[in-house]
């Protein structure tokens, strides 16, 4: 056997995945500690660096400033509450929408739903960018949603929802609602059907066994489908930045403005730090779904 | 028709100085803390169709697993014709196996699953084709070879992954549940198919089962398996009728099982008290007055009558049951003390008057017809 | 018809999930630019768009960053997976299944950034990677769709029945040879959706290819984005009706393909 062969091909197929996702996933989070703890400089790159050797000392220089006055800007803490709370009302509005679309495709006979599932899917093939940016054209003032309601009367002045919450809302259930059906559906089609039969038999009525065996039961695909949109969400820059406005605050478009506009590296970090913090507990709560069997 | 003496005549088990073809020395597997296979030592001759017996969880897969290199033993040693196994991968040993899900190849011909072995052995492709047809026909599977295995039934597709196991002559057969998915009849036919098989080539099996008929019809040995240790091992016969526990007794057919004490001790009587009262069996060695055992009686030893026969053990009760079954007849008597016995009788042609229902019955069996289980 | 509470908000959802995509492509071929007047029929956005040489050498480079990624995406993420799922003792496959799930749920302007940071940090230590741009985009993608790959190939890898490998095993066939012989056309059709799927993530990428790109390293969102930003765009409303139509036509071949092979 070769398994006492250091070089051998079985050791090879796992180094080769792990050590290119220990450099390239791994080690950049280390990277952007080590920033956060810098000073911004005029220099490339343009950060202090961490360490120096100053007449063969070997000199840290670690500076807490940037998560202090993170701490102290309103903004920053306003900015990570907001995405939060917008994380979760869209995670809650994808999932009254998304339950009834998976429960209904998982309850279909085939080939019906084969087909749905595929219509489900087709749309996250295609560009994610230009359909955020199709509910553009229909939500801005002067866009097909008004056009069409005052055309028919049922309004008399258009209504403002670009750069609005409203739009970051919809935008953003459009955009994840896969996420959410998709794990849902592989669990509520994986359900016994002579489960609900027994709780018919046994002389419960339709909702209640709804909600008393197959909600239950689909507990582990809500998690996970829950948090497969929760936790990007909380950092998500495309959506509020062309269906947001200016009041519209939420972190990864401050991360993008750190970055982009204010060339303050340091401070992006910290932001990205901080947001890692934030969103550990929401991670651990998938993992712990995943454990119970859920299918991402 | 081979021209060694078979084993299930030449019986080596019994002779002292045969050499055993597989050694089984001490294994114990272990999953965290549990223990599924226990401190297990068997001893298998060349040309026998052995039987591990048991229950679901007795650890008679895993012990199979572990001769085809599956998985590690936690301790002790394999040795298969005098070759150490430890360190040996499933692809490098003597070894080959036959699937309880049997495992085919669902992208590959009936052919190409068959020649598969051969060809990874490195023998030519032609010649991989010739010995693929004759084994097929061994296994009554002409004129199949092209056909894909989602394309045949339940018992063709057995065939195959039988055919495909044997085709390297292996020193080894392994075999995982191999009837568990055939209907009854099929089962019948195909046991007997295995036996001329397995003795037209001369290959040594190890069959796992759980059904005792299966096992019983099958071996040249049966070695009964629970809870990851070895309970009895020997021919069908000498468990069927020397049980050395209740749990084999229990397992091996039916059986009525009577709890009791010693009682007197009497040169070629020994009476025991049970709860229905005395029971006579033949004296045992090595026993202690009021040490409590169990006696194990069959059904078909226990003779049922209208009228009282002279017997060692001799009883009354009522027929509670009859059911009628062909060949025989299996009824549940009542006893005074209220328990229940099974017996079955063989049917005579056109029984005129056959015992039936709440009938007041005499039961009786001889001494030698009780046996005693100490455990 | 008595109307239930499900196929009712099913039929609401998916008119929502297509309304916008519908309304795209109408607009492709509206003669006007503005959405509120409809100026008849026209392909006229579909020749400019054609002619526009920004879009289309963007196009190009993200379609080749698209095979380059996806395909070294696949062989990576179907590694991790057989190694998850098929390699016996090997130690640490929770921290390993932890840093597989991460980049599914990571938001992209962590992952942007920190990458960003790493190939200036390695570019001032080692001097490579010269600069930004398609190889950092390159490694970028491929390190992010890895792992959805990965949770393709894993789940259709534990549903398969392992016996049949293991009969394989028993029949003589090294390890390797396993894999090759009976793994691989088993799970044909899982690497397929891999690479499918990491083909469209990183065609679509936009945060991440922004934060590691250079000069003369322009994707097709970014363009598309940078214009976007302005305003509606007729000619990206033509881009995106040819996306959706060949994407439909993708999924109707597989479905063929699909319904042809079950039989």
């Amino acid at each position: 056997m070769s398994k006492r062969r250091f070089f051998s091909g079985r050791n090879f197929v796992i180094a080769m995945p792990n050590l290119w996702l220990i450099l390239f996933f791994m080690v950049p989070f280390l990277v952007v500690l080590k920033i956060s703890l810098a000073e911004p400089r005029i220099a490339i790159p343009p950060y202090s660096p961490l360490w120096e050797w100053v007449n063969g000392e070997l000199k840290w220089s670690l500076n807490f400033g940037n998560y202090s006055y993170m701490w102290e800007d309103s903004l920053y803490i306003n900015a990570y509450l907001s995405s939060i709370k917008v994380a979760a009302i869209s995670t809650l509005l994808a999932l009254f929408i998304g339950y009834p679309m998976a429960y209904y495709i998982a309850r279909s006979p085939e080939p019906r739903r084969s087909i749905l599932l595929l219509l489900v899917v087709l749309p996250f093939w295609t560009s994610f960018l230009l359909r955020v940016y199709a509910w553009i054209g229909i939500l801005k003032t002067k866009g097909i949603l008004n056009e069409v309601l005052l055309w028919s009367g049922i309004i008399d002045e258009p209504l403002i929802i670009m750069q609005t919450d409203v739009a970051v809302y919809i935008g953003i259930v459009y955009t994840y609602l896969p996420f959410l059906i998709l794990p849902l559906y592989a669990n509520l089609v994986k359900l016994d059907d002579t489960l609900l039969e027994a709780s018919y038999d046994l002389g419960a009525s339709r909702i209640s066994s709804f909600f008393r065996i197959t909600l239950p039961l689909s507990w582990p695909g809500i998690v996970a489908g829950s948090m497969l949109v929760f936790i990007p969400v909380i950092g998500e820059f495309v959506i509020p930045t062309l269906l947001g406005g200016p009041d519209t605050l939420m972190i990864g478009k401050v991360l993008w403005g750190e970055y982009f506009s204010n060339r303050d590296w340091p401070v992006a970090s910290a932001v990205a730090m901080v947001m890692l913090v934030v969103m550990i507990i929401p991670i651990m709560i998938l993992r712990s779904a995943q454990n119970k069997g859920a299918e991402i | 028709m081979s021209e060694h003496l078979l084993a299930a005549e030449a019986k080596p088990w019994r002779d002292e100085t045969a050499k055993p073809f597989v050694r089984i020395k001490g294994i114990t597997k272990k999953f965290g803390d549990l223990a599924a296979v226990d401190d297990v030592s068997l001893d298998i001759y060349q040309g026998e169709l052995f039987c591990l017996l048991g229950g679901s969880g007795c650890g008679k897969s895993t012990l199979l697993r572990m001769l085809a290199g599956f998985e590690t033993p936690t301790m002790g040693s394999i040795e298969i014709d005098g070759q150490e196994m430890s360190g040996v991968g499933a692809n490098l040993r003597p070894t080959n196996m036959m699937f309880q899900s049997y495992a085919l190849f669902p992208h590959m011909s009936v052919e190409k699953n068959v020649a598969y072995g051969l060809l990874r052995e490195g023998v030519s492709k032609p010649e991989a084709i010739s010995r693929t047809e004759d084994m097929l026909s061994l296994v009554k599977l002409d004129g199949f070879a092209k056909r894909k295995p989602h394309q045949l039934s339940g018992g063709q597709q057995q065939r195959v992954a039988l055919a495909r196991s044997l085709i390297k002559q292996p020193k080894l057969l392994l075999l995982d549940e191999p009837l568990g998915a055939l209907d009854k009849k099929l089962r019948e036919e195909t046991q007997f198919e295995l036996i001329r098989i397995q003795e037209d080539l001369g290959v040594t099996f190890i069959v796992v089962t759980h059904d005792q008929e299966e096992a019983m019809t099958l071996s040249t040995r049966i070695g009964v398996m629970d809870a990851g240790k070895i309970v009895q091992v020997g021919e069908p016969r000498q468990i069927y009728e020397d049980p050395n526990s209740k749990y084999v007794a229990d397992f091996i057919g039916s059986v009525n099982i009577f709890d009791g004490e010693v009682d007197a001790a009497a040169p070629d009587m020994m009476r025991v008290n049970t709860g229905s009262g005395p029971i006579m069996c033949a004296p045992v060695e090595g026993l202690t007055a009021n040490q409590k055992l169990h006696i194990a009686v069959r059904p078909e030893r226990i003779h049922l009558s209208r009228t009282k026969v002279e017997a060692a053990n001799a009883l009354q009760g009522t027929v509670d049951e009859v059911a009628y079954m062909g060949n025989l007849s299996v009824y549940r008597v009542r006893l005074a003390d209220g328990r229940c016995l099974k017996v079955t009788a063989a049917n005579g042609l056109h029984e005129e008057n056959p015992i039936t229902w709440d009938e007041e019955v005499h039961i009786s069996w001889s001494a030698a017809a009780s046996t005693v289980l100490t455990q | 018809m008595k109307l239930r509470f499900t196929p009712v908000m099913a039929l609401f959802g998916f008119v929502f999930l297509y309304g916008p995509i519908v309304s795209l492509v109408v607009y492709s071929f509206n003669k006007s630019k503005l959405v509120t007047v409809w100026g008849g029929w026209s392909t006229k956005w579909y020749v400019e768009l054609f002619q526009n040489d920004q879009i289309m050498s963007a196009a190009w480079l993200s379609l080749k960053i698209g095979v380059i990624a996806a395909s070294v995406a696949t062989v990576l993420g179907t590694m991790m997976a057989m190694v998850l799922v098929r390699f016996k003792r090997v130690r640490a496959k929770a921290a390993m299944t932890g840093m597989v799930t991460a980049p599914l749920v990571m938001p992209d302007v962590i992952i942007g950034l920190s990458l960003l940071l790493l190939f200036v940090a390695m570019e001032g230590m080692f001097g490579w990677p010269a600069g930004r741009g398609l190889t950092t985009i390159l490694i970028a993608h491929i390190t992010f769709c890895m792992a959805f790959v990965t949770v393709v190939v894993q789940s259709r890898l534990s549903d398969m029945d392992d016996s049949i490998e293991e009969a394989a095993l028993d029949l003589g066939a090294s390890p390797t040879r396993v894999f090759f012989d009976i793994t691989l056309p088993m799970i044909a059709p899982a690497l397929i959706s891999g690479w499918l799927l990491a083909f469209t993530l990183s065609l679509d990428d936009l945060v991440i290819s922004s934060f590691v790109s250079g000069p003369g390293a322009t994707t097709l969102p970014m363009v598309i984005f940078s214009k976007v930003r302005l305003g509606v765009s007729p000619d990206i409303n033509a881009l995106a009706s040819l996306i959706v139509l060949a994407v439909s036509i993708g999924i109707i071949i597989s479905a063929i393909l699909m319904r042809k092979k079950s039989k």
